[in-house]
């Protein structure tokens, strides 16, 4: 085998990820490093520019609380977070983001982000909580900030280096291990403490184009549960692993709804011509007291045009026309209707391209109008994204100054966002239980957790001991599928086909056969049942052992095979939560056939999780669920 | 093949000190074939058409093209960035649509390297176990906000 040089980095924080948590945990951490004297450094598998959910832009900030306006209290967030998820949640952590998430917005603006403003000077709002930018470059802007904080605290940072494994012992972390894509290097950081924040994760489940547009995912397929595998193999107490997310989109190319819901006021109907959130309203009722919220929960908005689909009522399209038309008429004369029907066109392909350019090219390529014609609408396919309407992540401290008398107990242990393993801190899709953070909440968190770090490092200041047997033995098995091809790819005339190893896109291939037909996914309309799971459980074993036999050829193929790997344990986390929770409670994202309907008296509660690597066994755990407030 | 390149067009970014779209593929995808010093898509099918590439070459070798699994051919976006503004060009599949082109600024007020993460607003205190973070409690306002924060709200309060 090639010859691969071993590289040790020590330093105080290590921050894994370059997405809008970490960048927001780079400014943090850079101004107390500083002052403190600490060294930081941070690890990104790709270019921090553009890498992460926002590489492709945005065009909307989604968290903005705004509560200098005095329109809105963090009450009001914690109560609208708390009902989109059925009740399941940590106010504490949501209100400790929402607290923070305004001065990160601002700080967004003068850093050079262009926010719209209307005549008054005022944020233009898409909805309640979201603002409207131009959001082409949003991921280069933060990204920047970041970059120029981490150079001013004398901040090391990696490009291009894919971090498979914490070094974890004693229930302490102590860094992590990595290798280099680009080159033969093999990454040992040792570090103080390290803070997670490498996204959610996609391709767990089969997307629903499997042709050239596999990759076509709503969310970035270079996402890929590095955050899960990181903290449940390192043993941190994971919760809400069963909340997947599965968004509405414009069908195939998964363009955003937003703007058309929130900013141009548009309905969604079925083929008839029927609105199915008024003529399925009273399937709500079932689901009281969130049915009967407003906003409806995102996942019960989902079912209600689910049912639809199922009764075979689809096409489901968004009325774009209509919503246009009856905006450009309030328009006083036809001039003014004119010029407002340019701007609303040009917003609506701005959204687009701002954010998921794909429909755009869909849009041009059916000539699609949307001033003239309606568009499809669909379910995508399970996403975990913790950060979004999803809610699966490490189960983390919140803040003392959050708590109550009733919540202390349970929520809280001495750092915010320090997972249950000690020095390791999580934030973004990393962290559970909080979620539409969105990426300035994510970026408000990763701050969060990148000052409780640095407070955690001045308390603990000690060096890391890495055991050096324990690094061999994560070198050995970070490059074990690399050894495996060399060794075996000769014995056949295709390496492709070949008995003695599995390459990694059918390794991926056949974890996404297993979570569609067992736990839910696209053509089993989402729906499972205890005895699916059970059988899909089965076959995850089986794949389990079999990723001691992938097979590499190249480092790209060595970062899918760990890829992956990651995946594989994000899906078993999500099975196994499904199933320990007895009863349907988001329908809208999946629905447990054997256990059809919500049971509040039981189930008000988080299902959270703890994996041993050492015996391969998962705990799983009740924790209650206490509200900082009285409903 | 979601991202494609030029071949006429590309030169191997020969001029820089990094080849362009390999450095910012956020999937790893693009990479240079040194022995013809031309780019290519190693995994179309693993690519989110997000455009970094597009918006990197500098010799504007890169395009996209529907995927061929559910995109009609004939249709193309094309993307022009430069450090102020983005021009979009939207080409119908029927030509006789008339092309859409639109002009979107990219940021506003702060040149192309020069976020400063720290001098905006002062910061609180120097307490690390204060729920104060940098820029806060300042940050928290604007000036056209009617309720001012002298320090970070907890609840109730
Ligand atoms: C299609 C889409 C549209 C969205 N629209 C909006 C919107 O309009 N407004 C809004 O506010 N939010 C929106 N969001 C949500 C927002 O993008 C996320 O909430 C936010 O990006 C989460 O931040 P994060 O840091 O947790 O993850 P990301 O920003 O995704 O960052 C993850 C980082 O981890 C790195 N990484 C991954 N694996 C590894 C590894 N093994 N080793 C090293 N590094 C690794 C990645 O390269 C990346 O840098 C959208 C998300 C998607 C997917
Ligand atoms: S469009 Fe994006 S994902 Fe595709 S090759 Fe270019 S940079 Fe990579
Ligand atoms: S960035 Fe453009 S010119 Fe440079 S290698 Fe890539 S395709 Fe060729």
């Amino acid at each position: 085998m090639a010859d691969f040089e071993v590289k040790t980095v020590e330093t105080d924080l290590l921050i894994c990820g370059g997405g809008m948590a970490a960048c927001g945990a780079a400014v943090e951490a850079s101004y107390w490093a500083k002052k403190k004297g600490l060294k930081v450094a941070l690890v990104d598998k790709a270019a921090m520019d553009r890498s992460g959910a926002v590489a492709m832009g945005l065009s909307a900030i989604n968290q903005y609380v705004d509560l200098n306006s005095g329109n809105n209290t963090l009450q009001d967030y914690m109560d609208y977070v708390r009902n989109d998820l059925m009740g399941i949640t940590r106010e504490d952590v949501v209100a400790n983001i929402a607290r923070h998430v305004d001065s990160t917005v601002h700080l967004f603006e003068k850093w050079g982000l262009p926010i719209w403003k209307d005549q008054d000077g005022n944020y233009v709002h898409e909805g309640r909580w979201q603002l409207m930018i131009n959001g082409e470059s949003y991921k280069v802007i933060v990204a920047e900030a970041a970059k120029n904080a981490l150079a001013a605290a004398n901040a090391q940072i990696f490009e291009r280096v894919f971090i498979t494994h914490p070094i974890v012992k004693d229930g302490k972390c102590m860094g992590a291990v990595g290798f280099n894509v680009r080159e033969n290097k093999v990454y040992v950081f040792k570090a103080k403490a390290t803070l997670v924040a490498m996204g959610g994760a996609v391709h767990v489940f089969k997307p629903r184009s499997t042709g050239e547009g596999f990759g076509r995912s709503w969310y970035p397929p270079f996402n890929s549960g590095a955050s899960a595998f990181f903290t449940i193999y390192g043993g941190a107490e994971m919760t809400c692993q069963e909340v997947r997310f599965i968004p509405v989109r414009f069908k195939d190319a998964y363009g955003p709804v937003g703007a058309w819901f929130l900013l141009f006021k548009s309905v969604a109907t079925n083929a008839r011509n029927e609105n199915y959130m008024q003529t399925n309203a009273a399937e709500l009722e079932k689901w009281v007291p969130y049915g009967k919220v407003k906003p409806v929960p995102a996942n019960l908005r989902n079912w209600l045009m689910m049912l639809d689909v199922m009764d075979g009522k689809s096409p489901i399209y968004m009325q774009t026309a209509d919503a246009i038309k009856k905006i450009a008429d309030q328009a006083p004369d036809e001039k003014a209707a004119k010029k407002k029907l340019k701007e609303l066109e040009a917003e609506a392909w701005e959204d687009f391209l701002d954010m998921t350019i794909s429909q755009a090219i869909l849009w041009a390529a059916t000539n699609v109008e949307p001033e003239v014609k309606a568009s499809e609408i669909m379910a995508c396919d399970p996403y975990f994204i913790g950060s979004h309407s999803g809610a699966s992540g490490a189960w983390v401290s919140g803040p003392e100054d959050l708590q109550n008398s009733d919540t202390k107990g349970e929520y809280f242990w001495g750092y915010p966002n320090m997972t249950t393993v000690q020095g390791m801190f999580a934030a973004g899709d990393a962290s559970g239980a909080s979620s539409h953070k969105f990426s300035s909440g994510s970026h408000a968190e990763g701050r969060i957790a990148a000052k409780a770090a640095i407070s955690y490092i001045v308390d603990h200041n000690e060096a890391p001991k890495v055991d050096q047997a324990q690094v061999d033995a994560l070198k050995a098995a970070v490059l074990k599928p690399i050894e495996t091809f060399e060794k075996f790819k000769d014995a056949t005339t295709d390496p492709e086909v070949n008995p003695n190893y599995i390459r990694a896109k059918q390794y991926m291939y056949r974890l996404q056969k297993i979570m569609d037909e067992y736990a839910g996914g696209v053509s089993s309309q989402f729906k499972t049942s205890d005895r699916l799971l059970e059988k899909g459980l089965e076959l995850l074993a089986f794949l389990k052992e079999d990723a001691e036999n992938l097979a590499a050829g190249n480092l790209h193929e060595l970062m899918r095979a760990w890829e992956s790997v990651h995946r594989t344990f994000q899906a078993e986390a999500h099975m196994r939560s499904i199933l320990f929770r007895e009863e349907t409670r988001w329908p809208g994202y999946y629905f447990r056939a054997d256990k059809p309907s919500m049971d509040n008296k039981n189930w008000l509660a988080f299902c959270n999780c703890v994996y041993n690597k050492d015996t391969n066994e998962w705990k799983m755990m009740k924790k209650p669920v206490k509200y900082l407030s009285k409903l | 093949m979601p991202s494609f390149v030029i071949k006429d067009k590309c030169d191997g970014c020969k001029a820089l000190d990094k080849t362009a779209c390999q450095h910012i593929c956020p999937n790893d995808l693009m990479v240079l074939d040194k022995n013809t010093m031309k780019a290519f898509n190693q995994d179309p099918s693993m690519c989110w058409e997000c455009y970094s590439c597009v918006k990197i070459c500098p010799t504007q070798a890169i395009e996209v093209r529907g995927y061929a699994d559910f995109v009609p051919m004939g249709a193309s976006v094309t993307a022009m960035r430069s450090s102020e503004d983005i021009l979009w060009t939207v080409q119908f599949r029927n030509k006789e649509i008339k092309p859409k082109r639109f002009k979107f600024p990219i940021r506003r007020g702060v040149a192309e390297g020069q976020a400063k993460a720290f001098d905006h607003y002062p910061t609180g205190d120097d307490d690390l176990k204060s729920p104060t973070l940098m820029s806060e409690p300042a940050g928290l306002n604007t000036e056209r906000g009617k309720v001012k924060f002298d320090k970070v709200p907890t609840l109730g309060k």
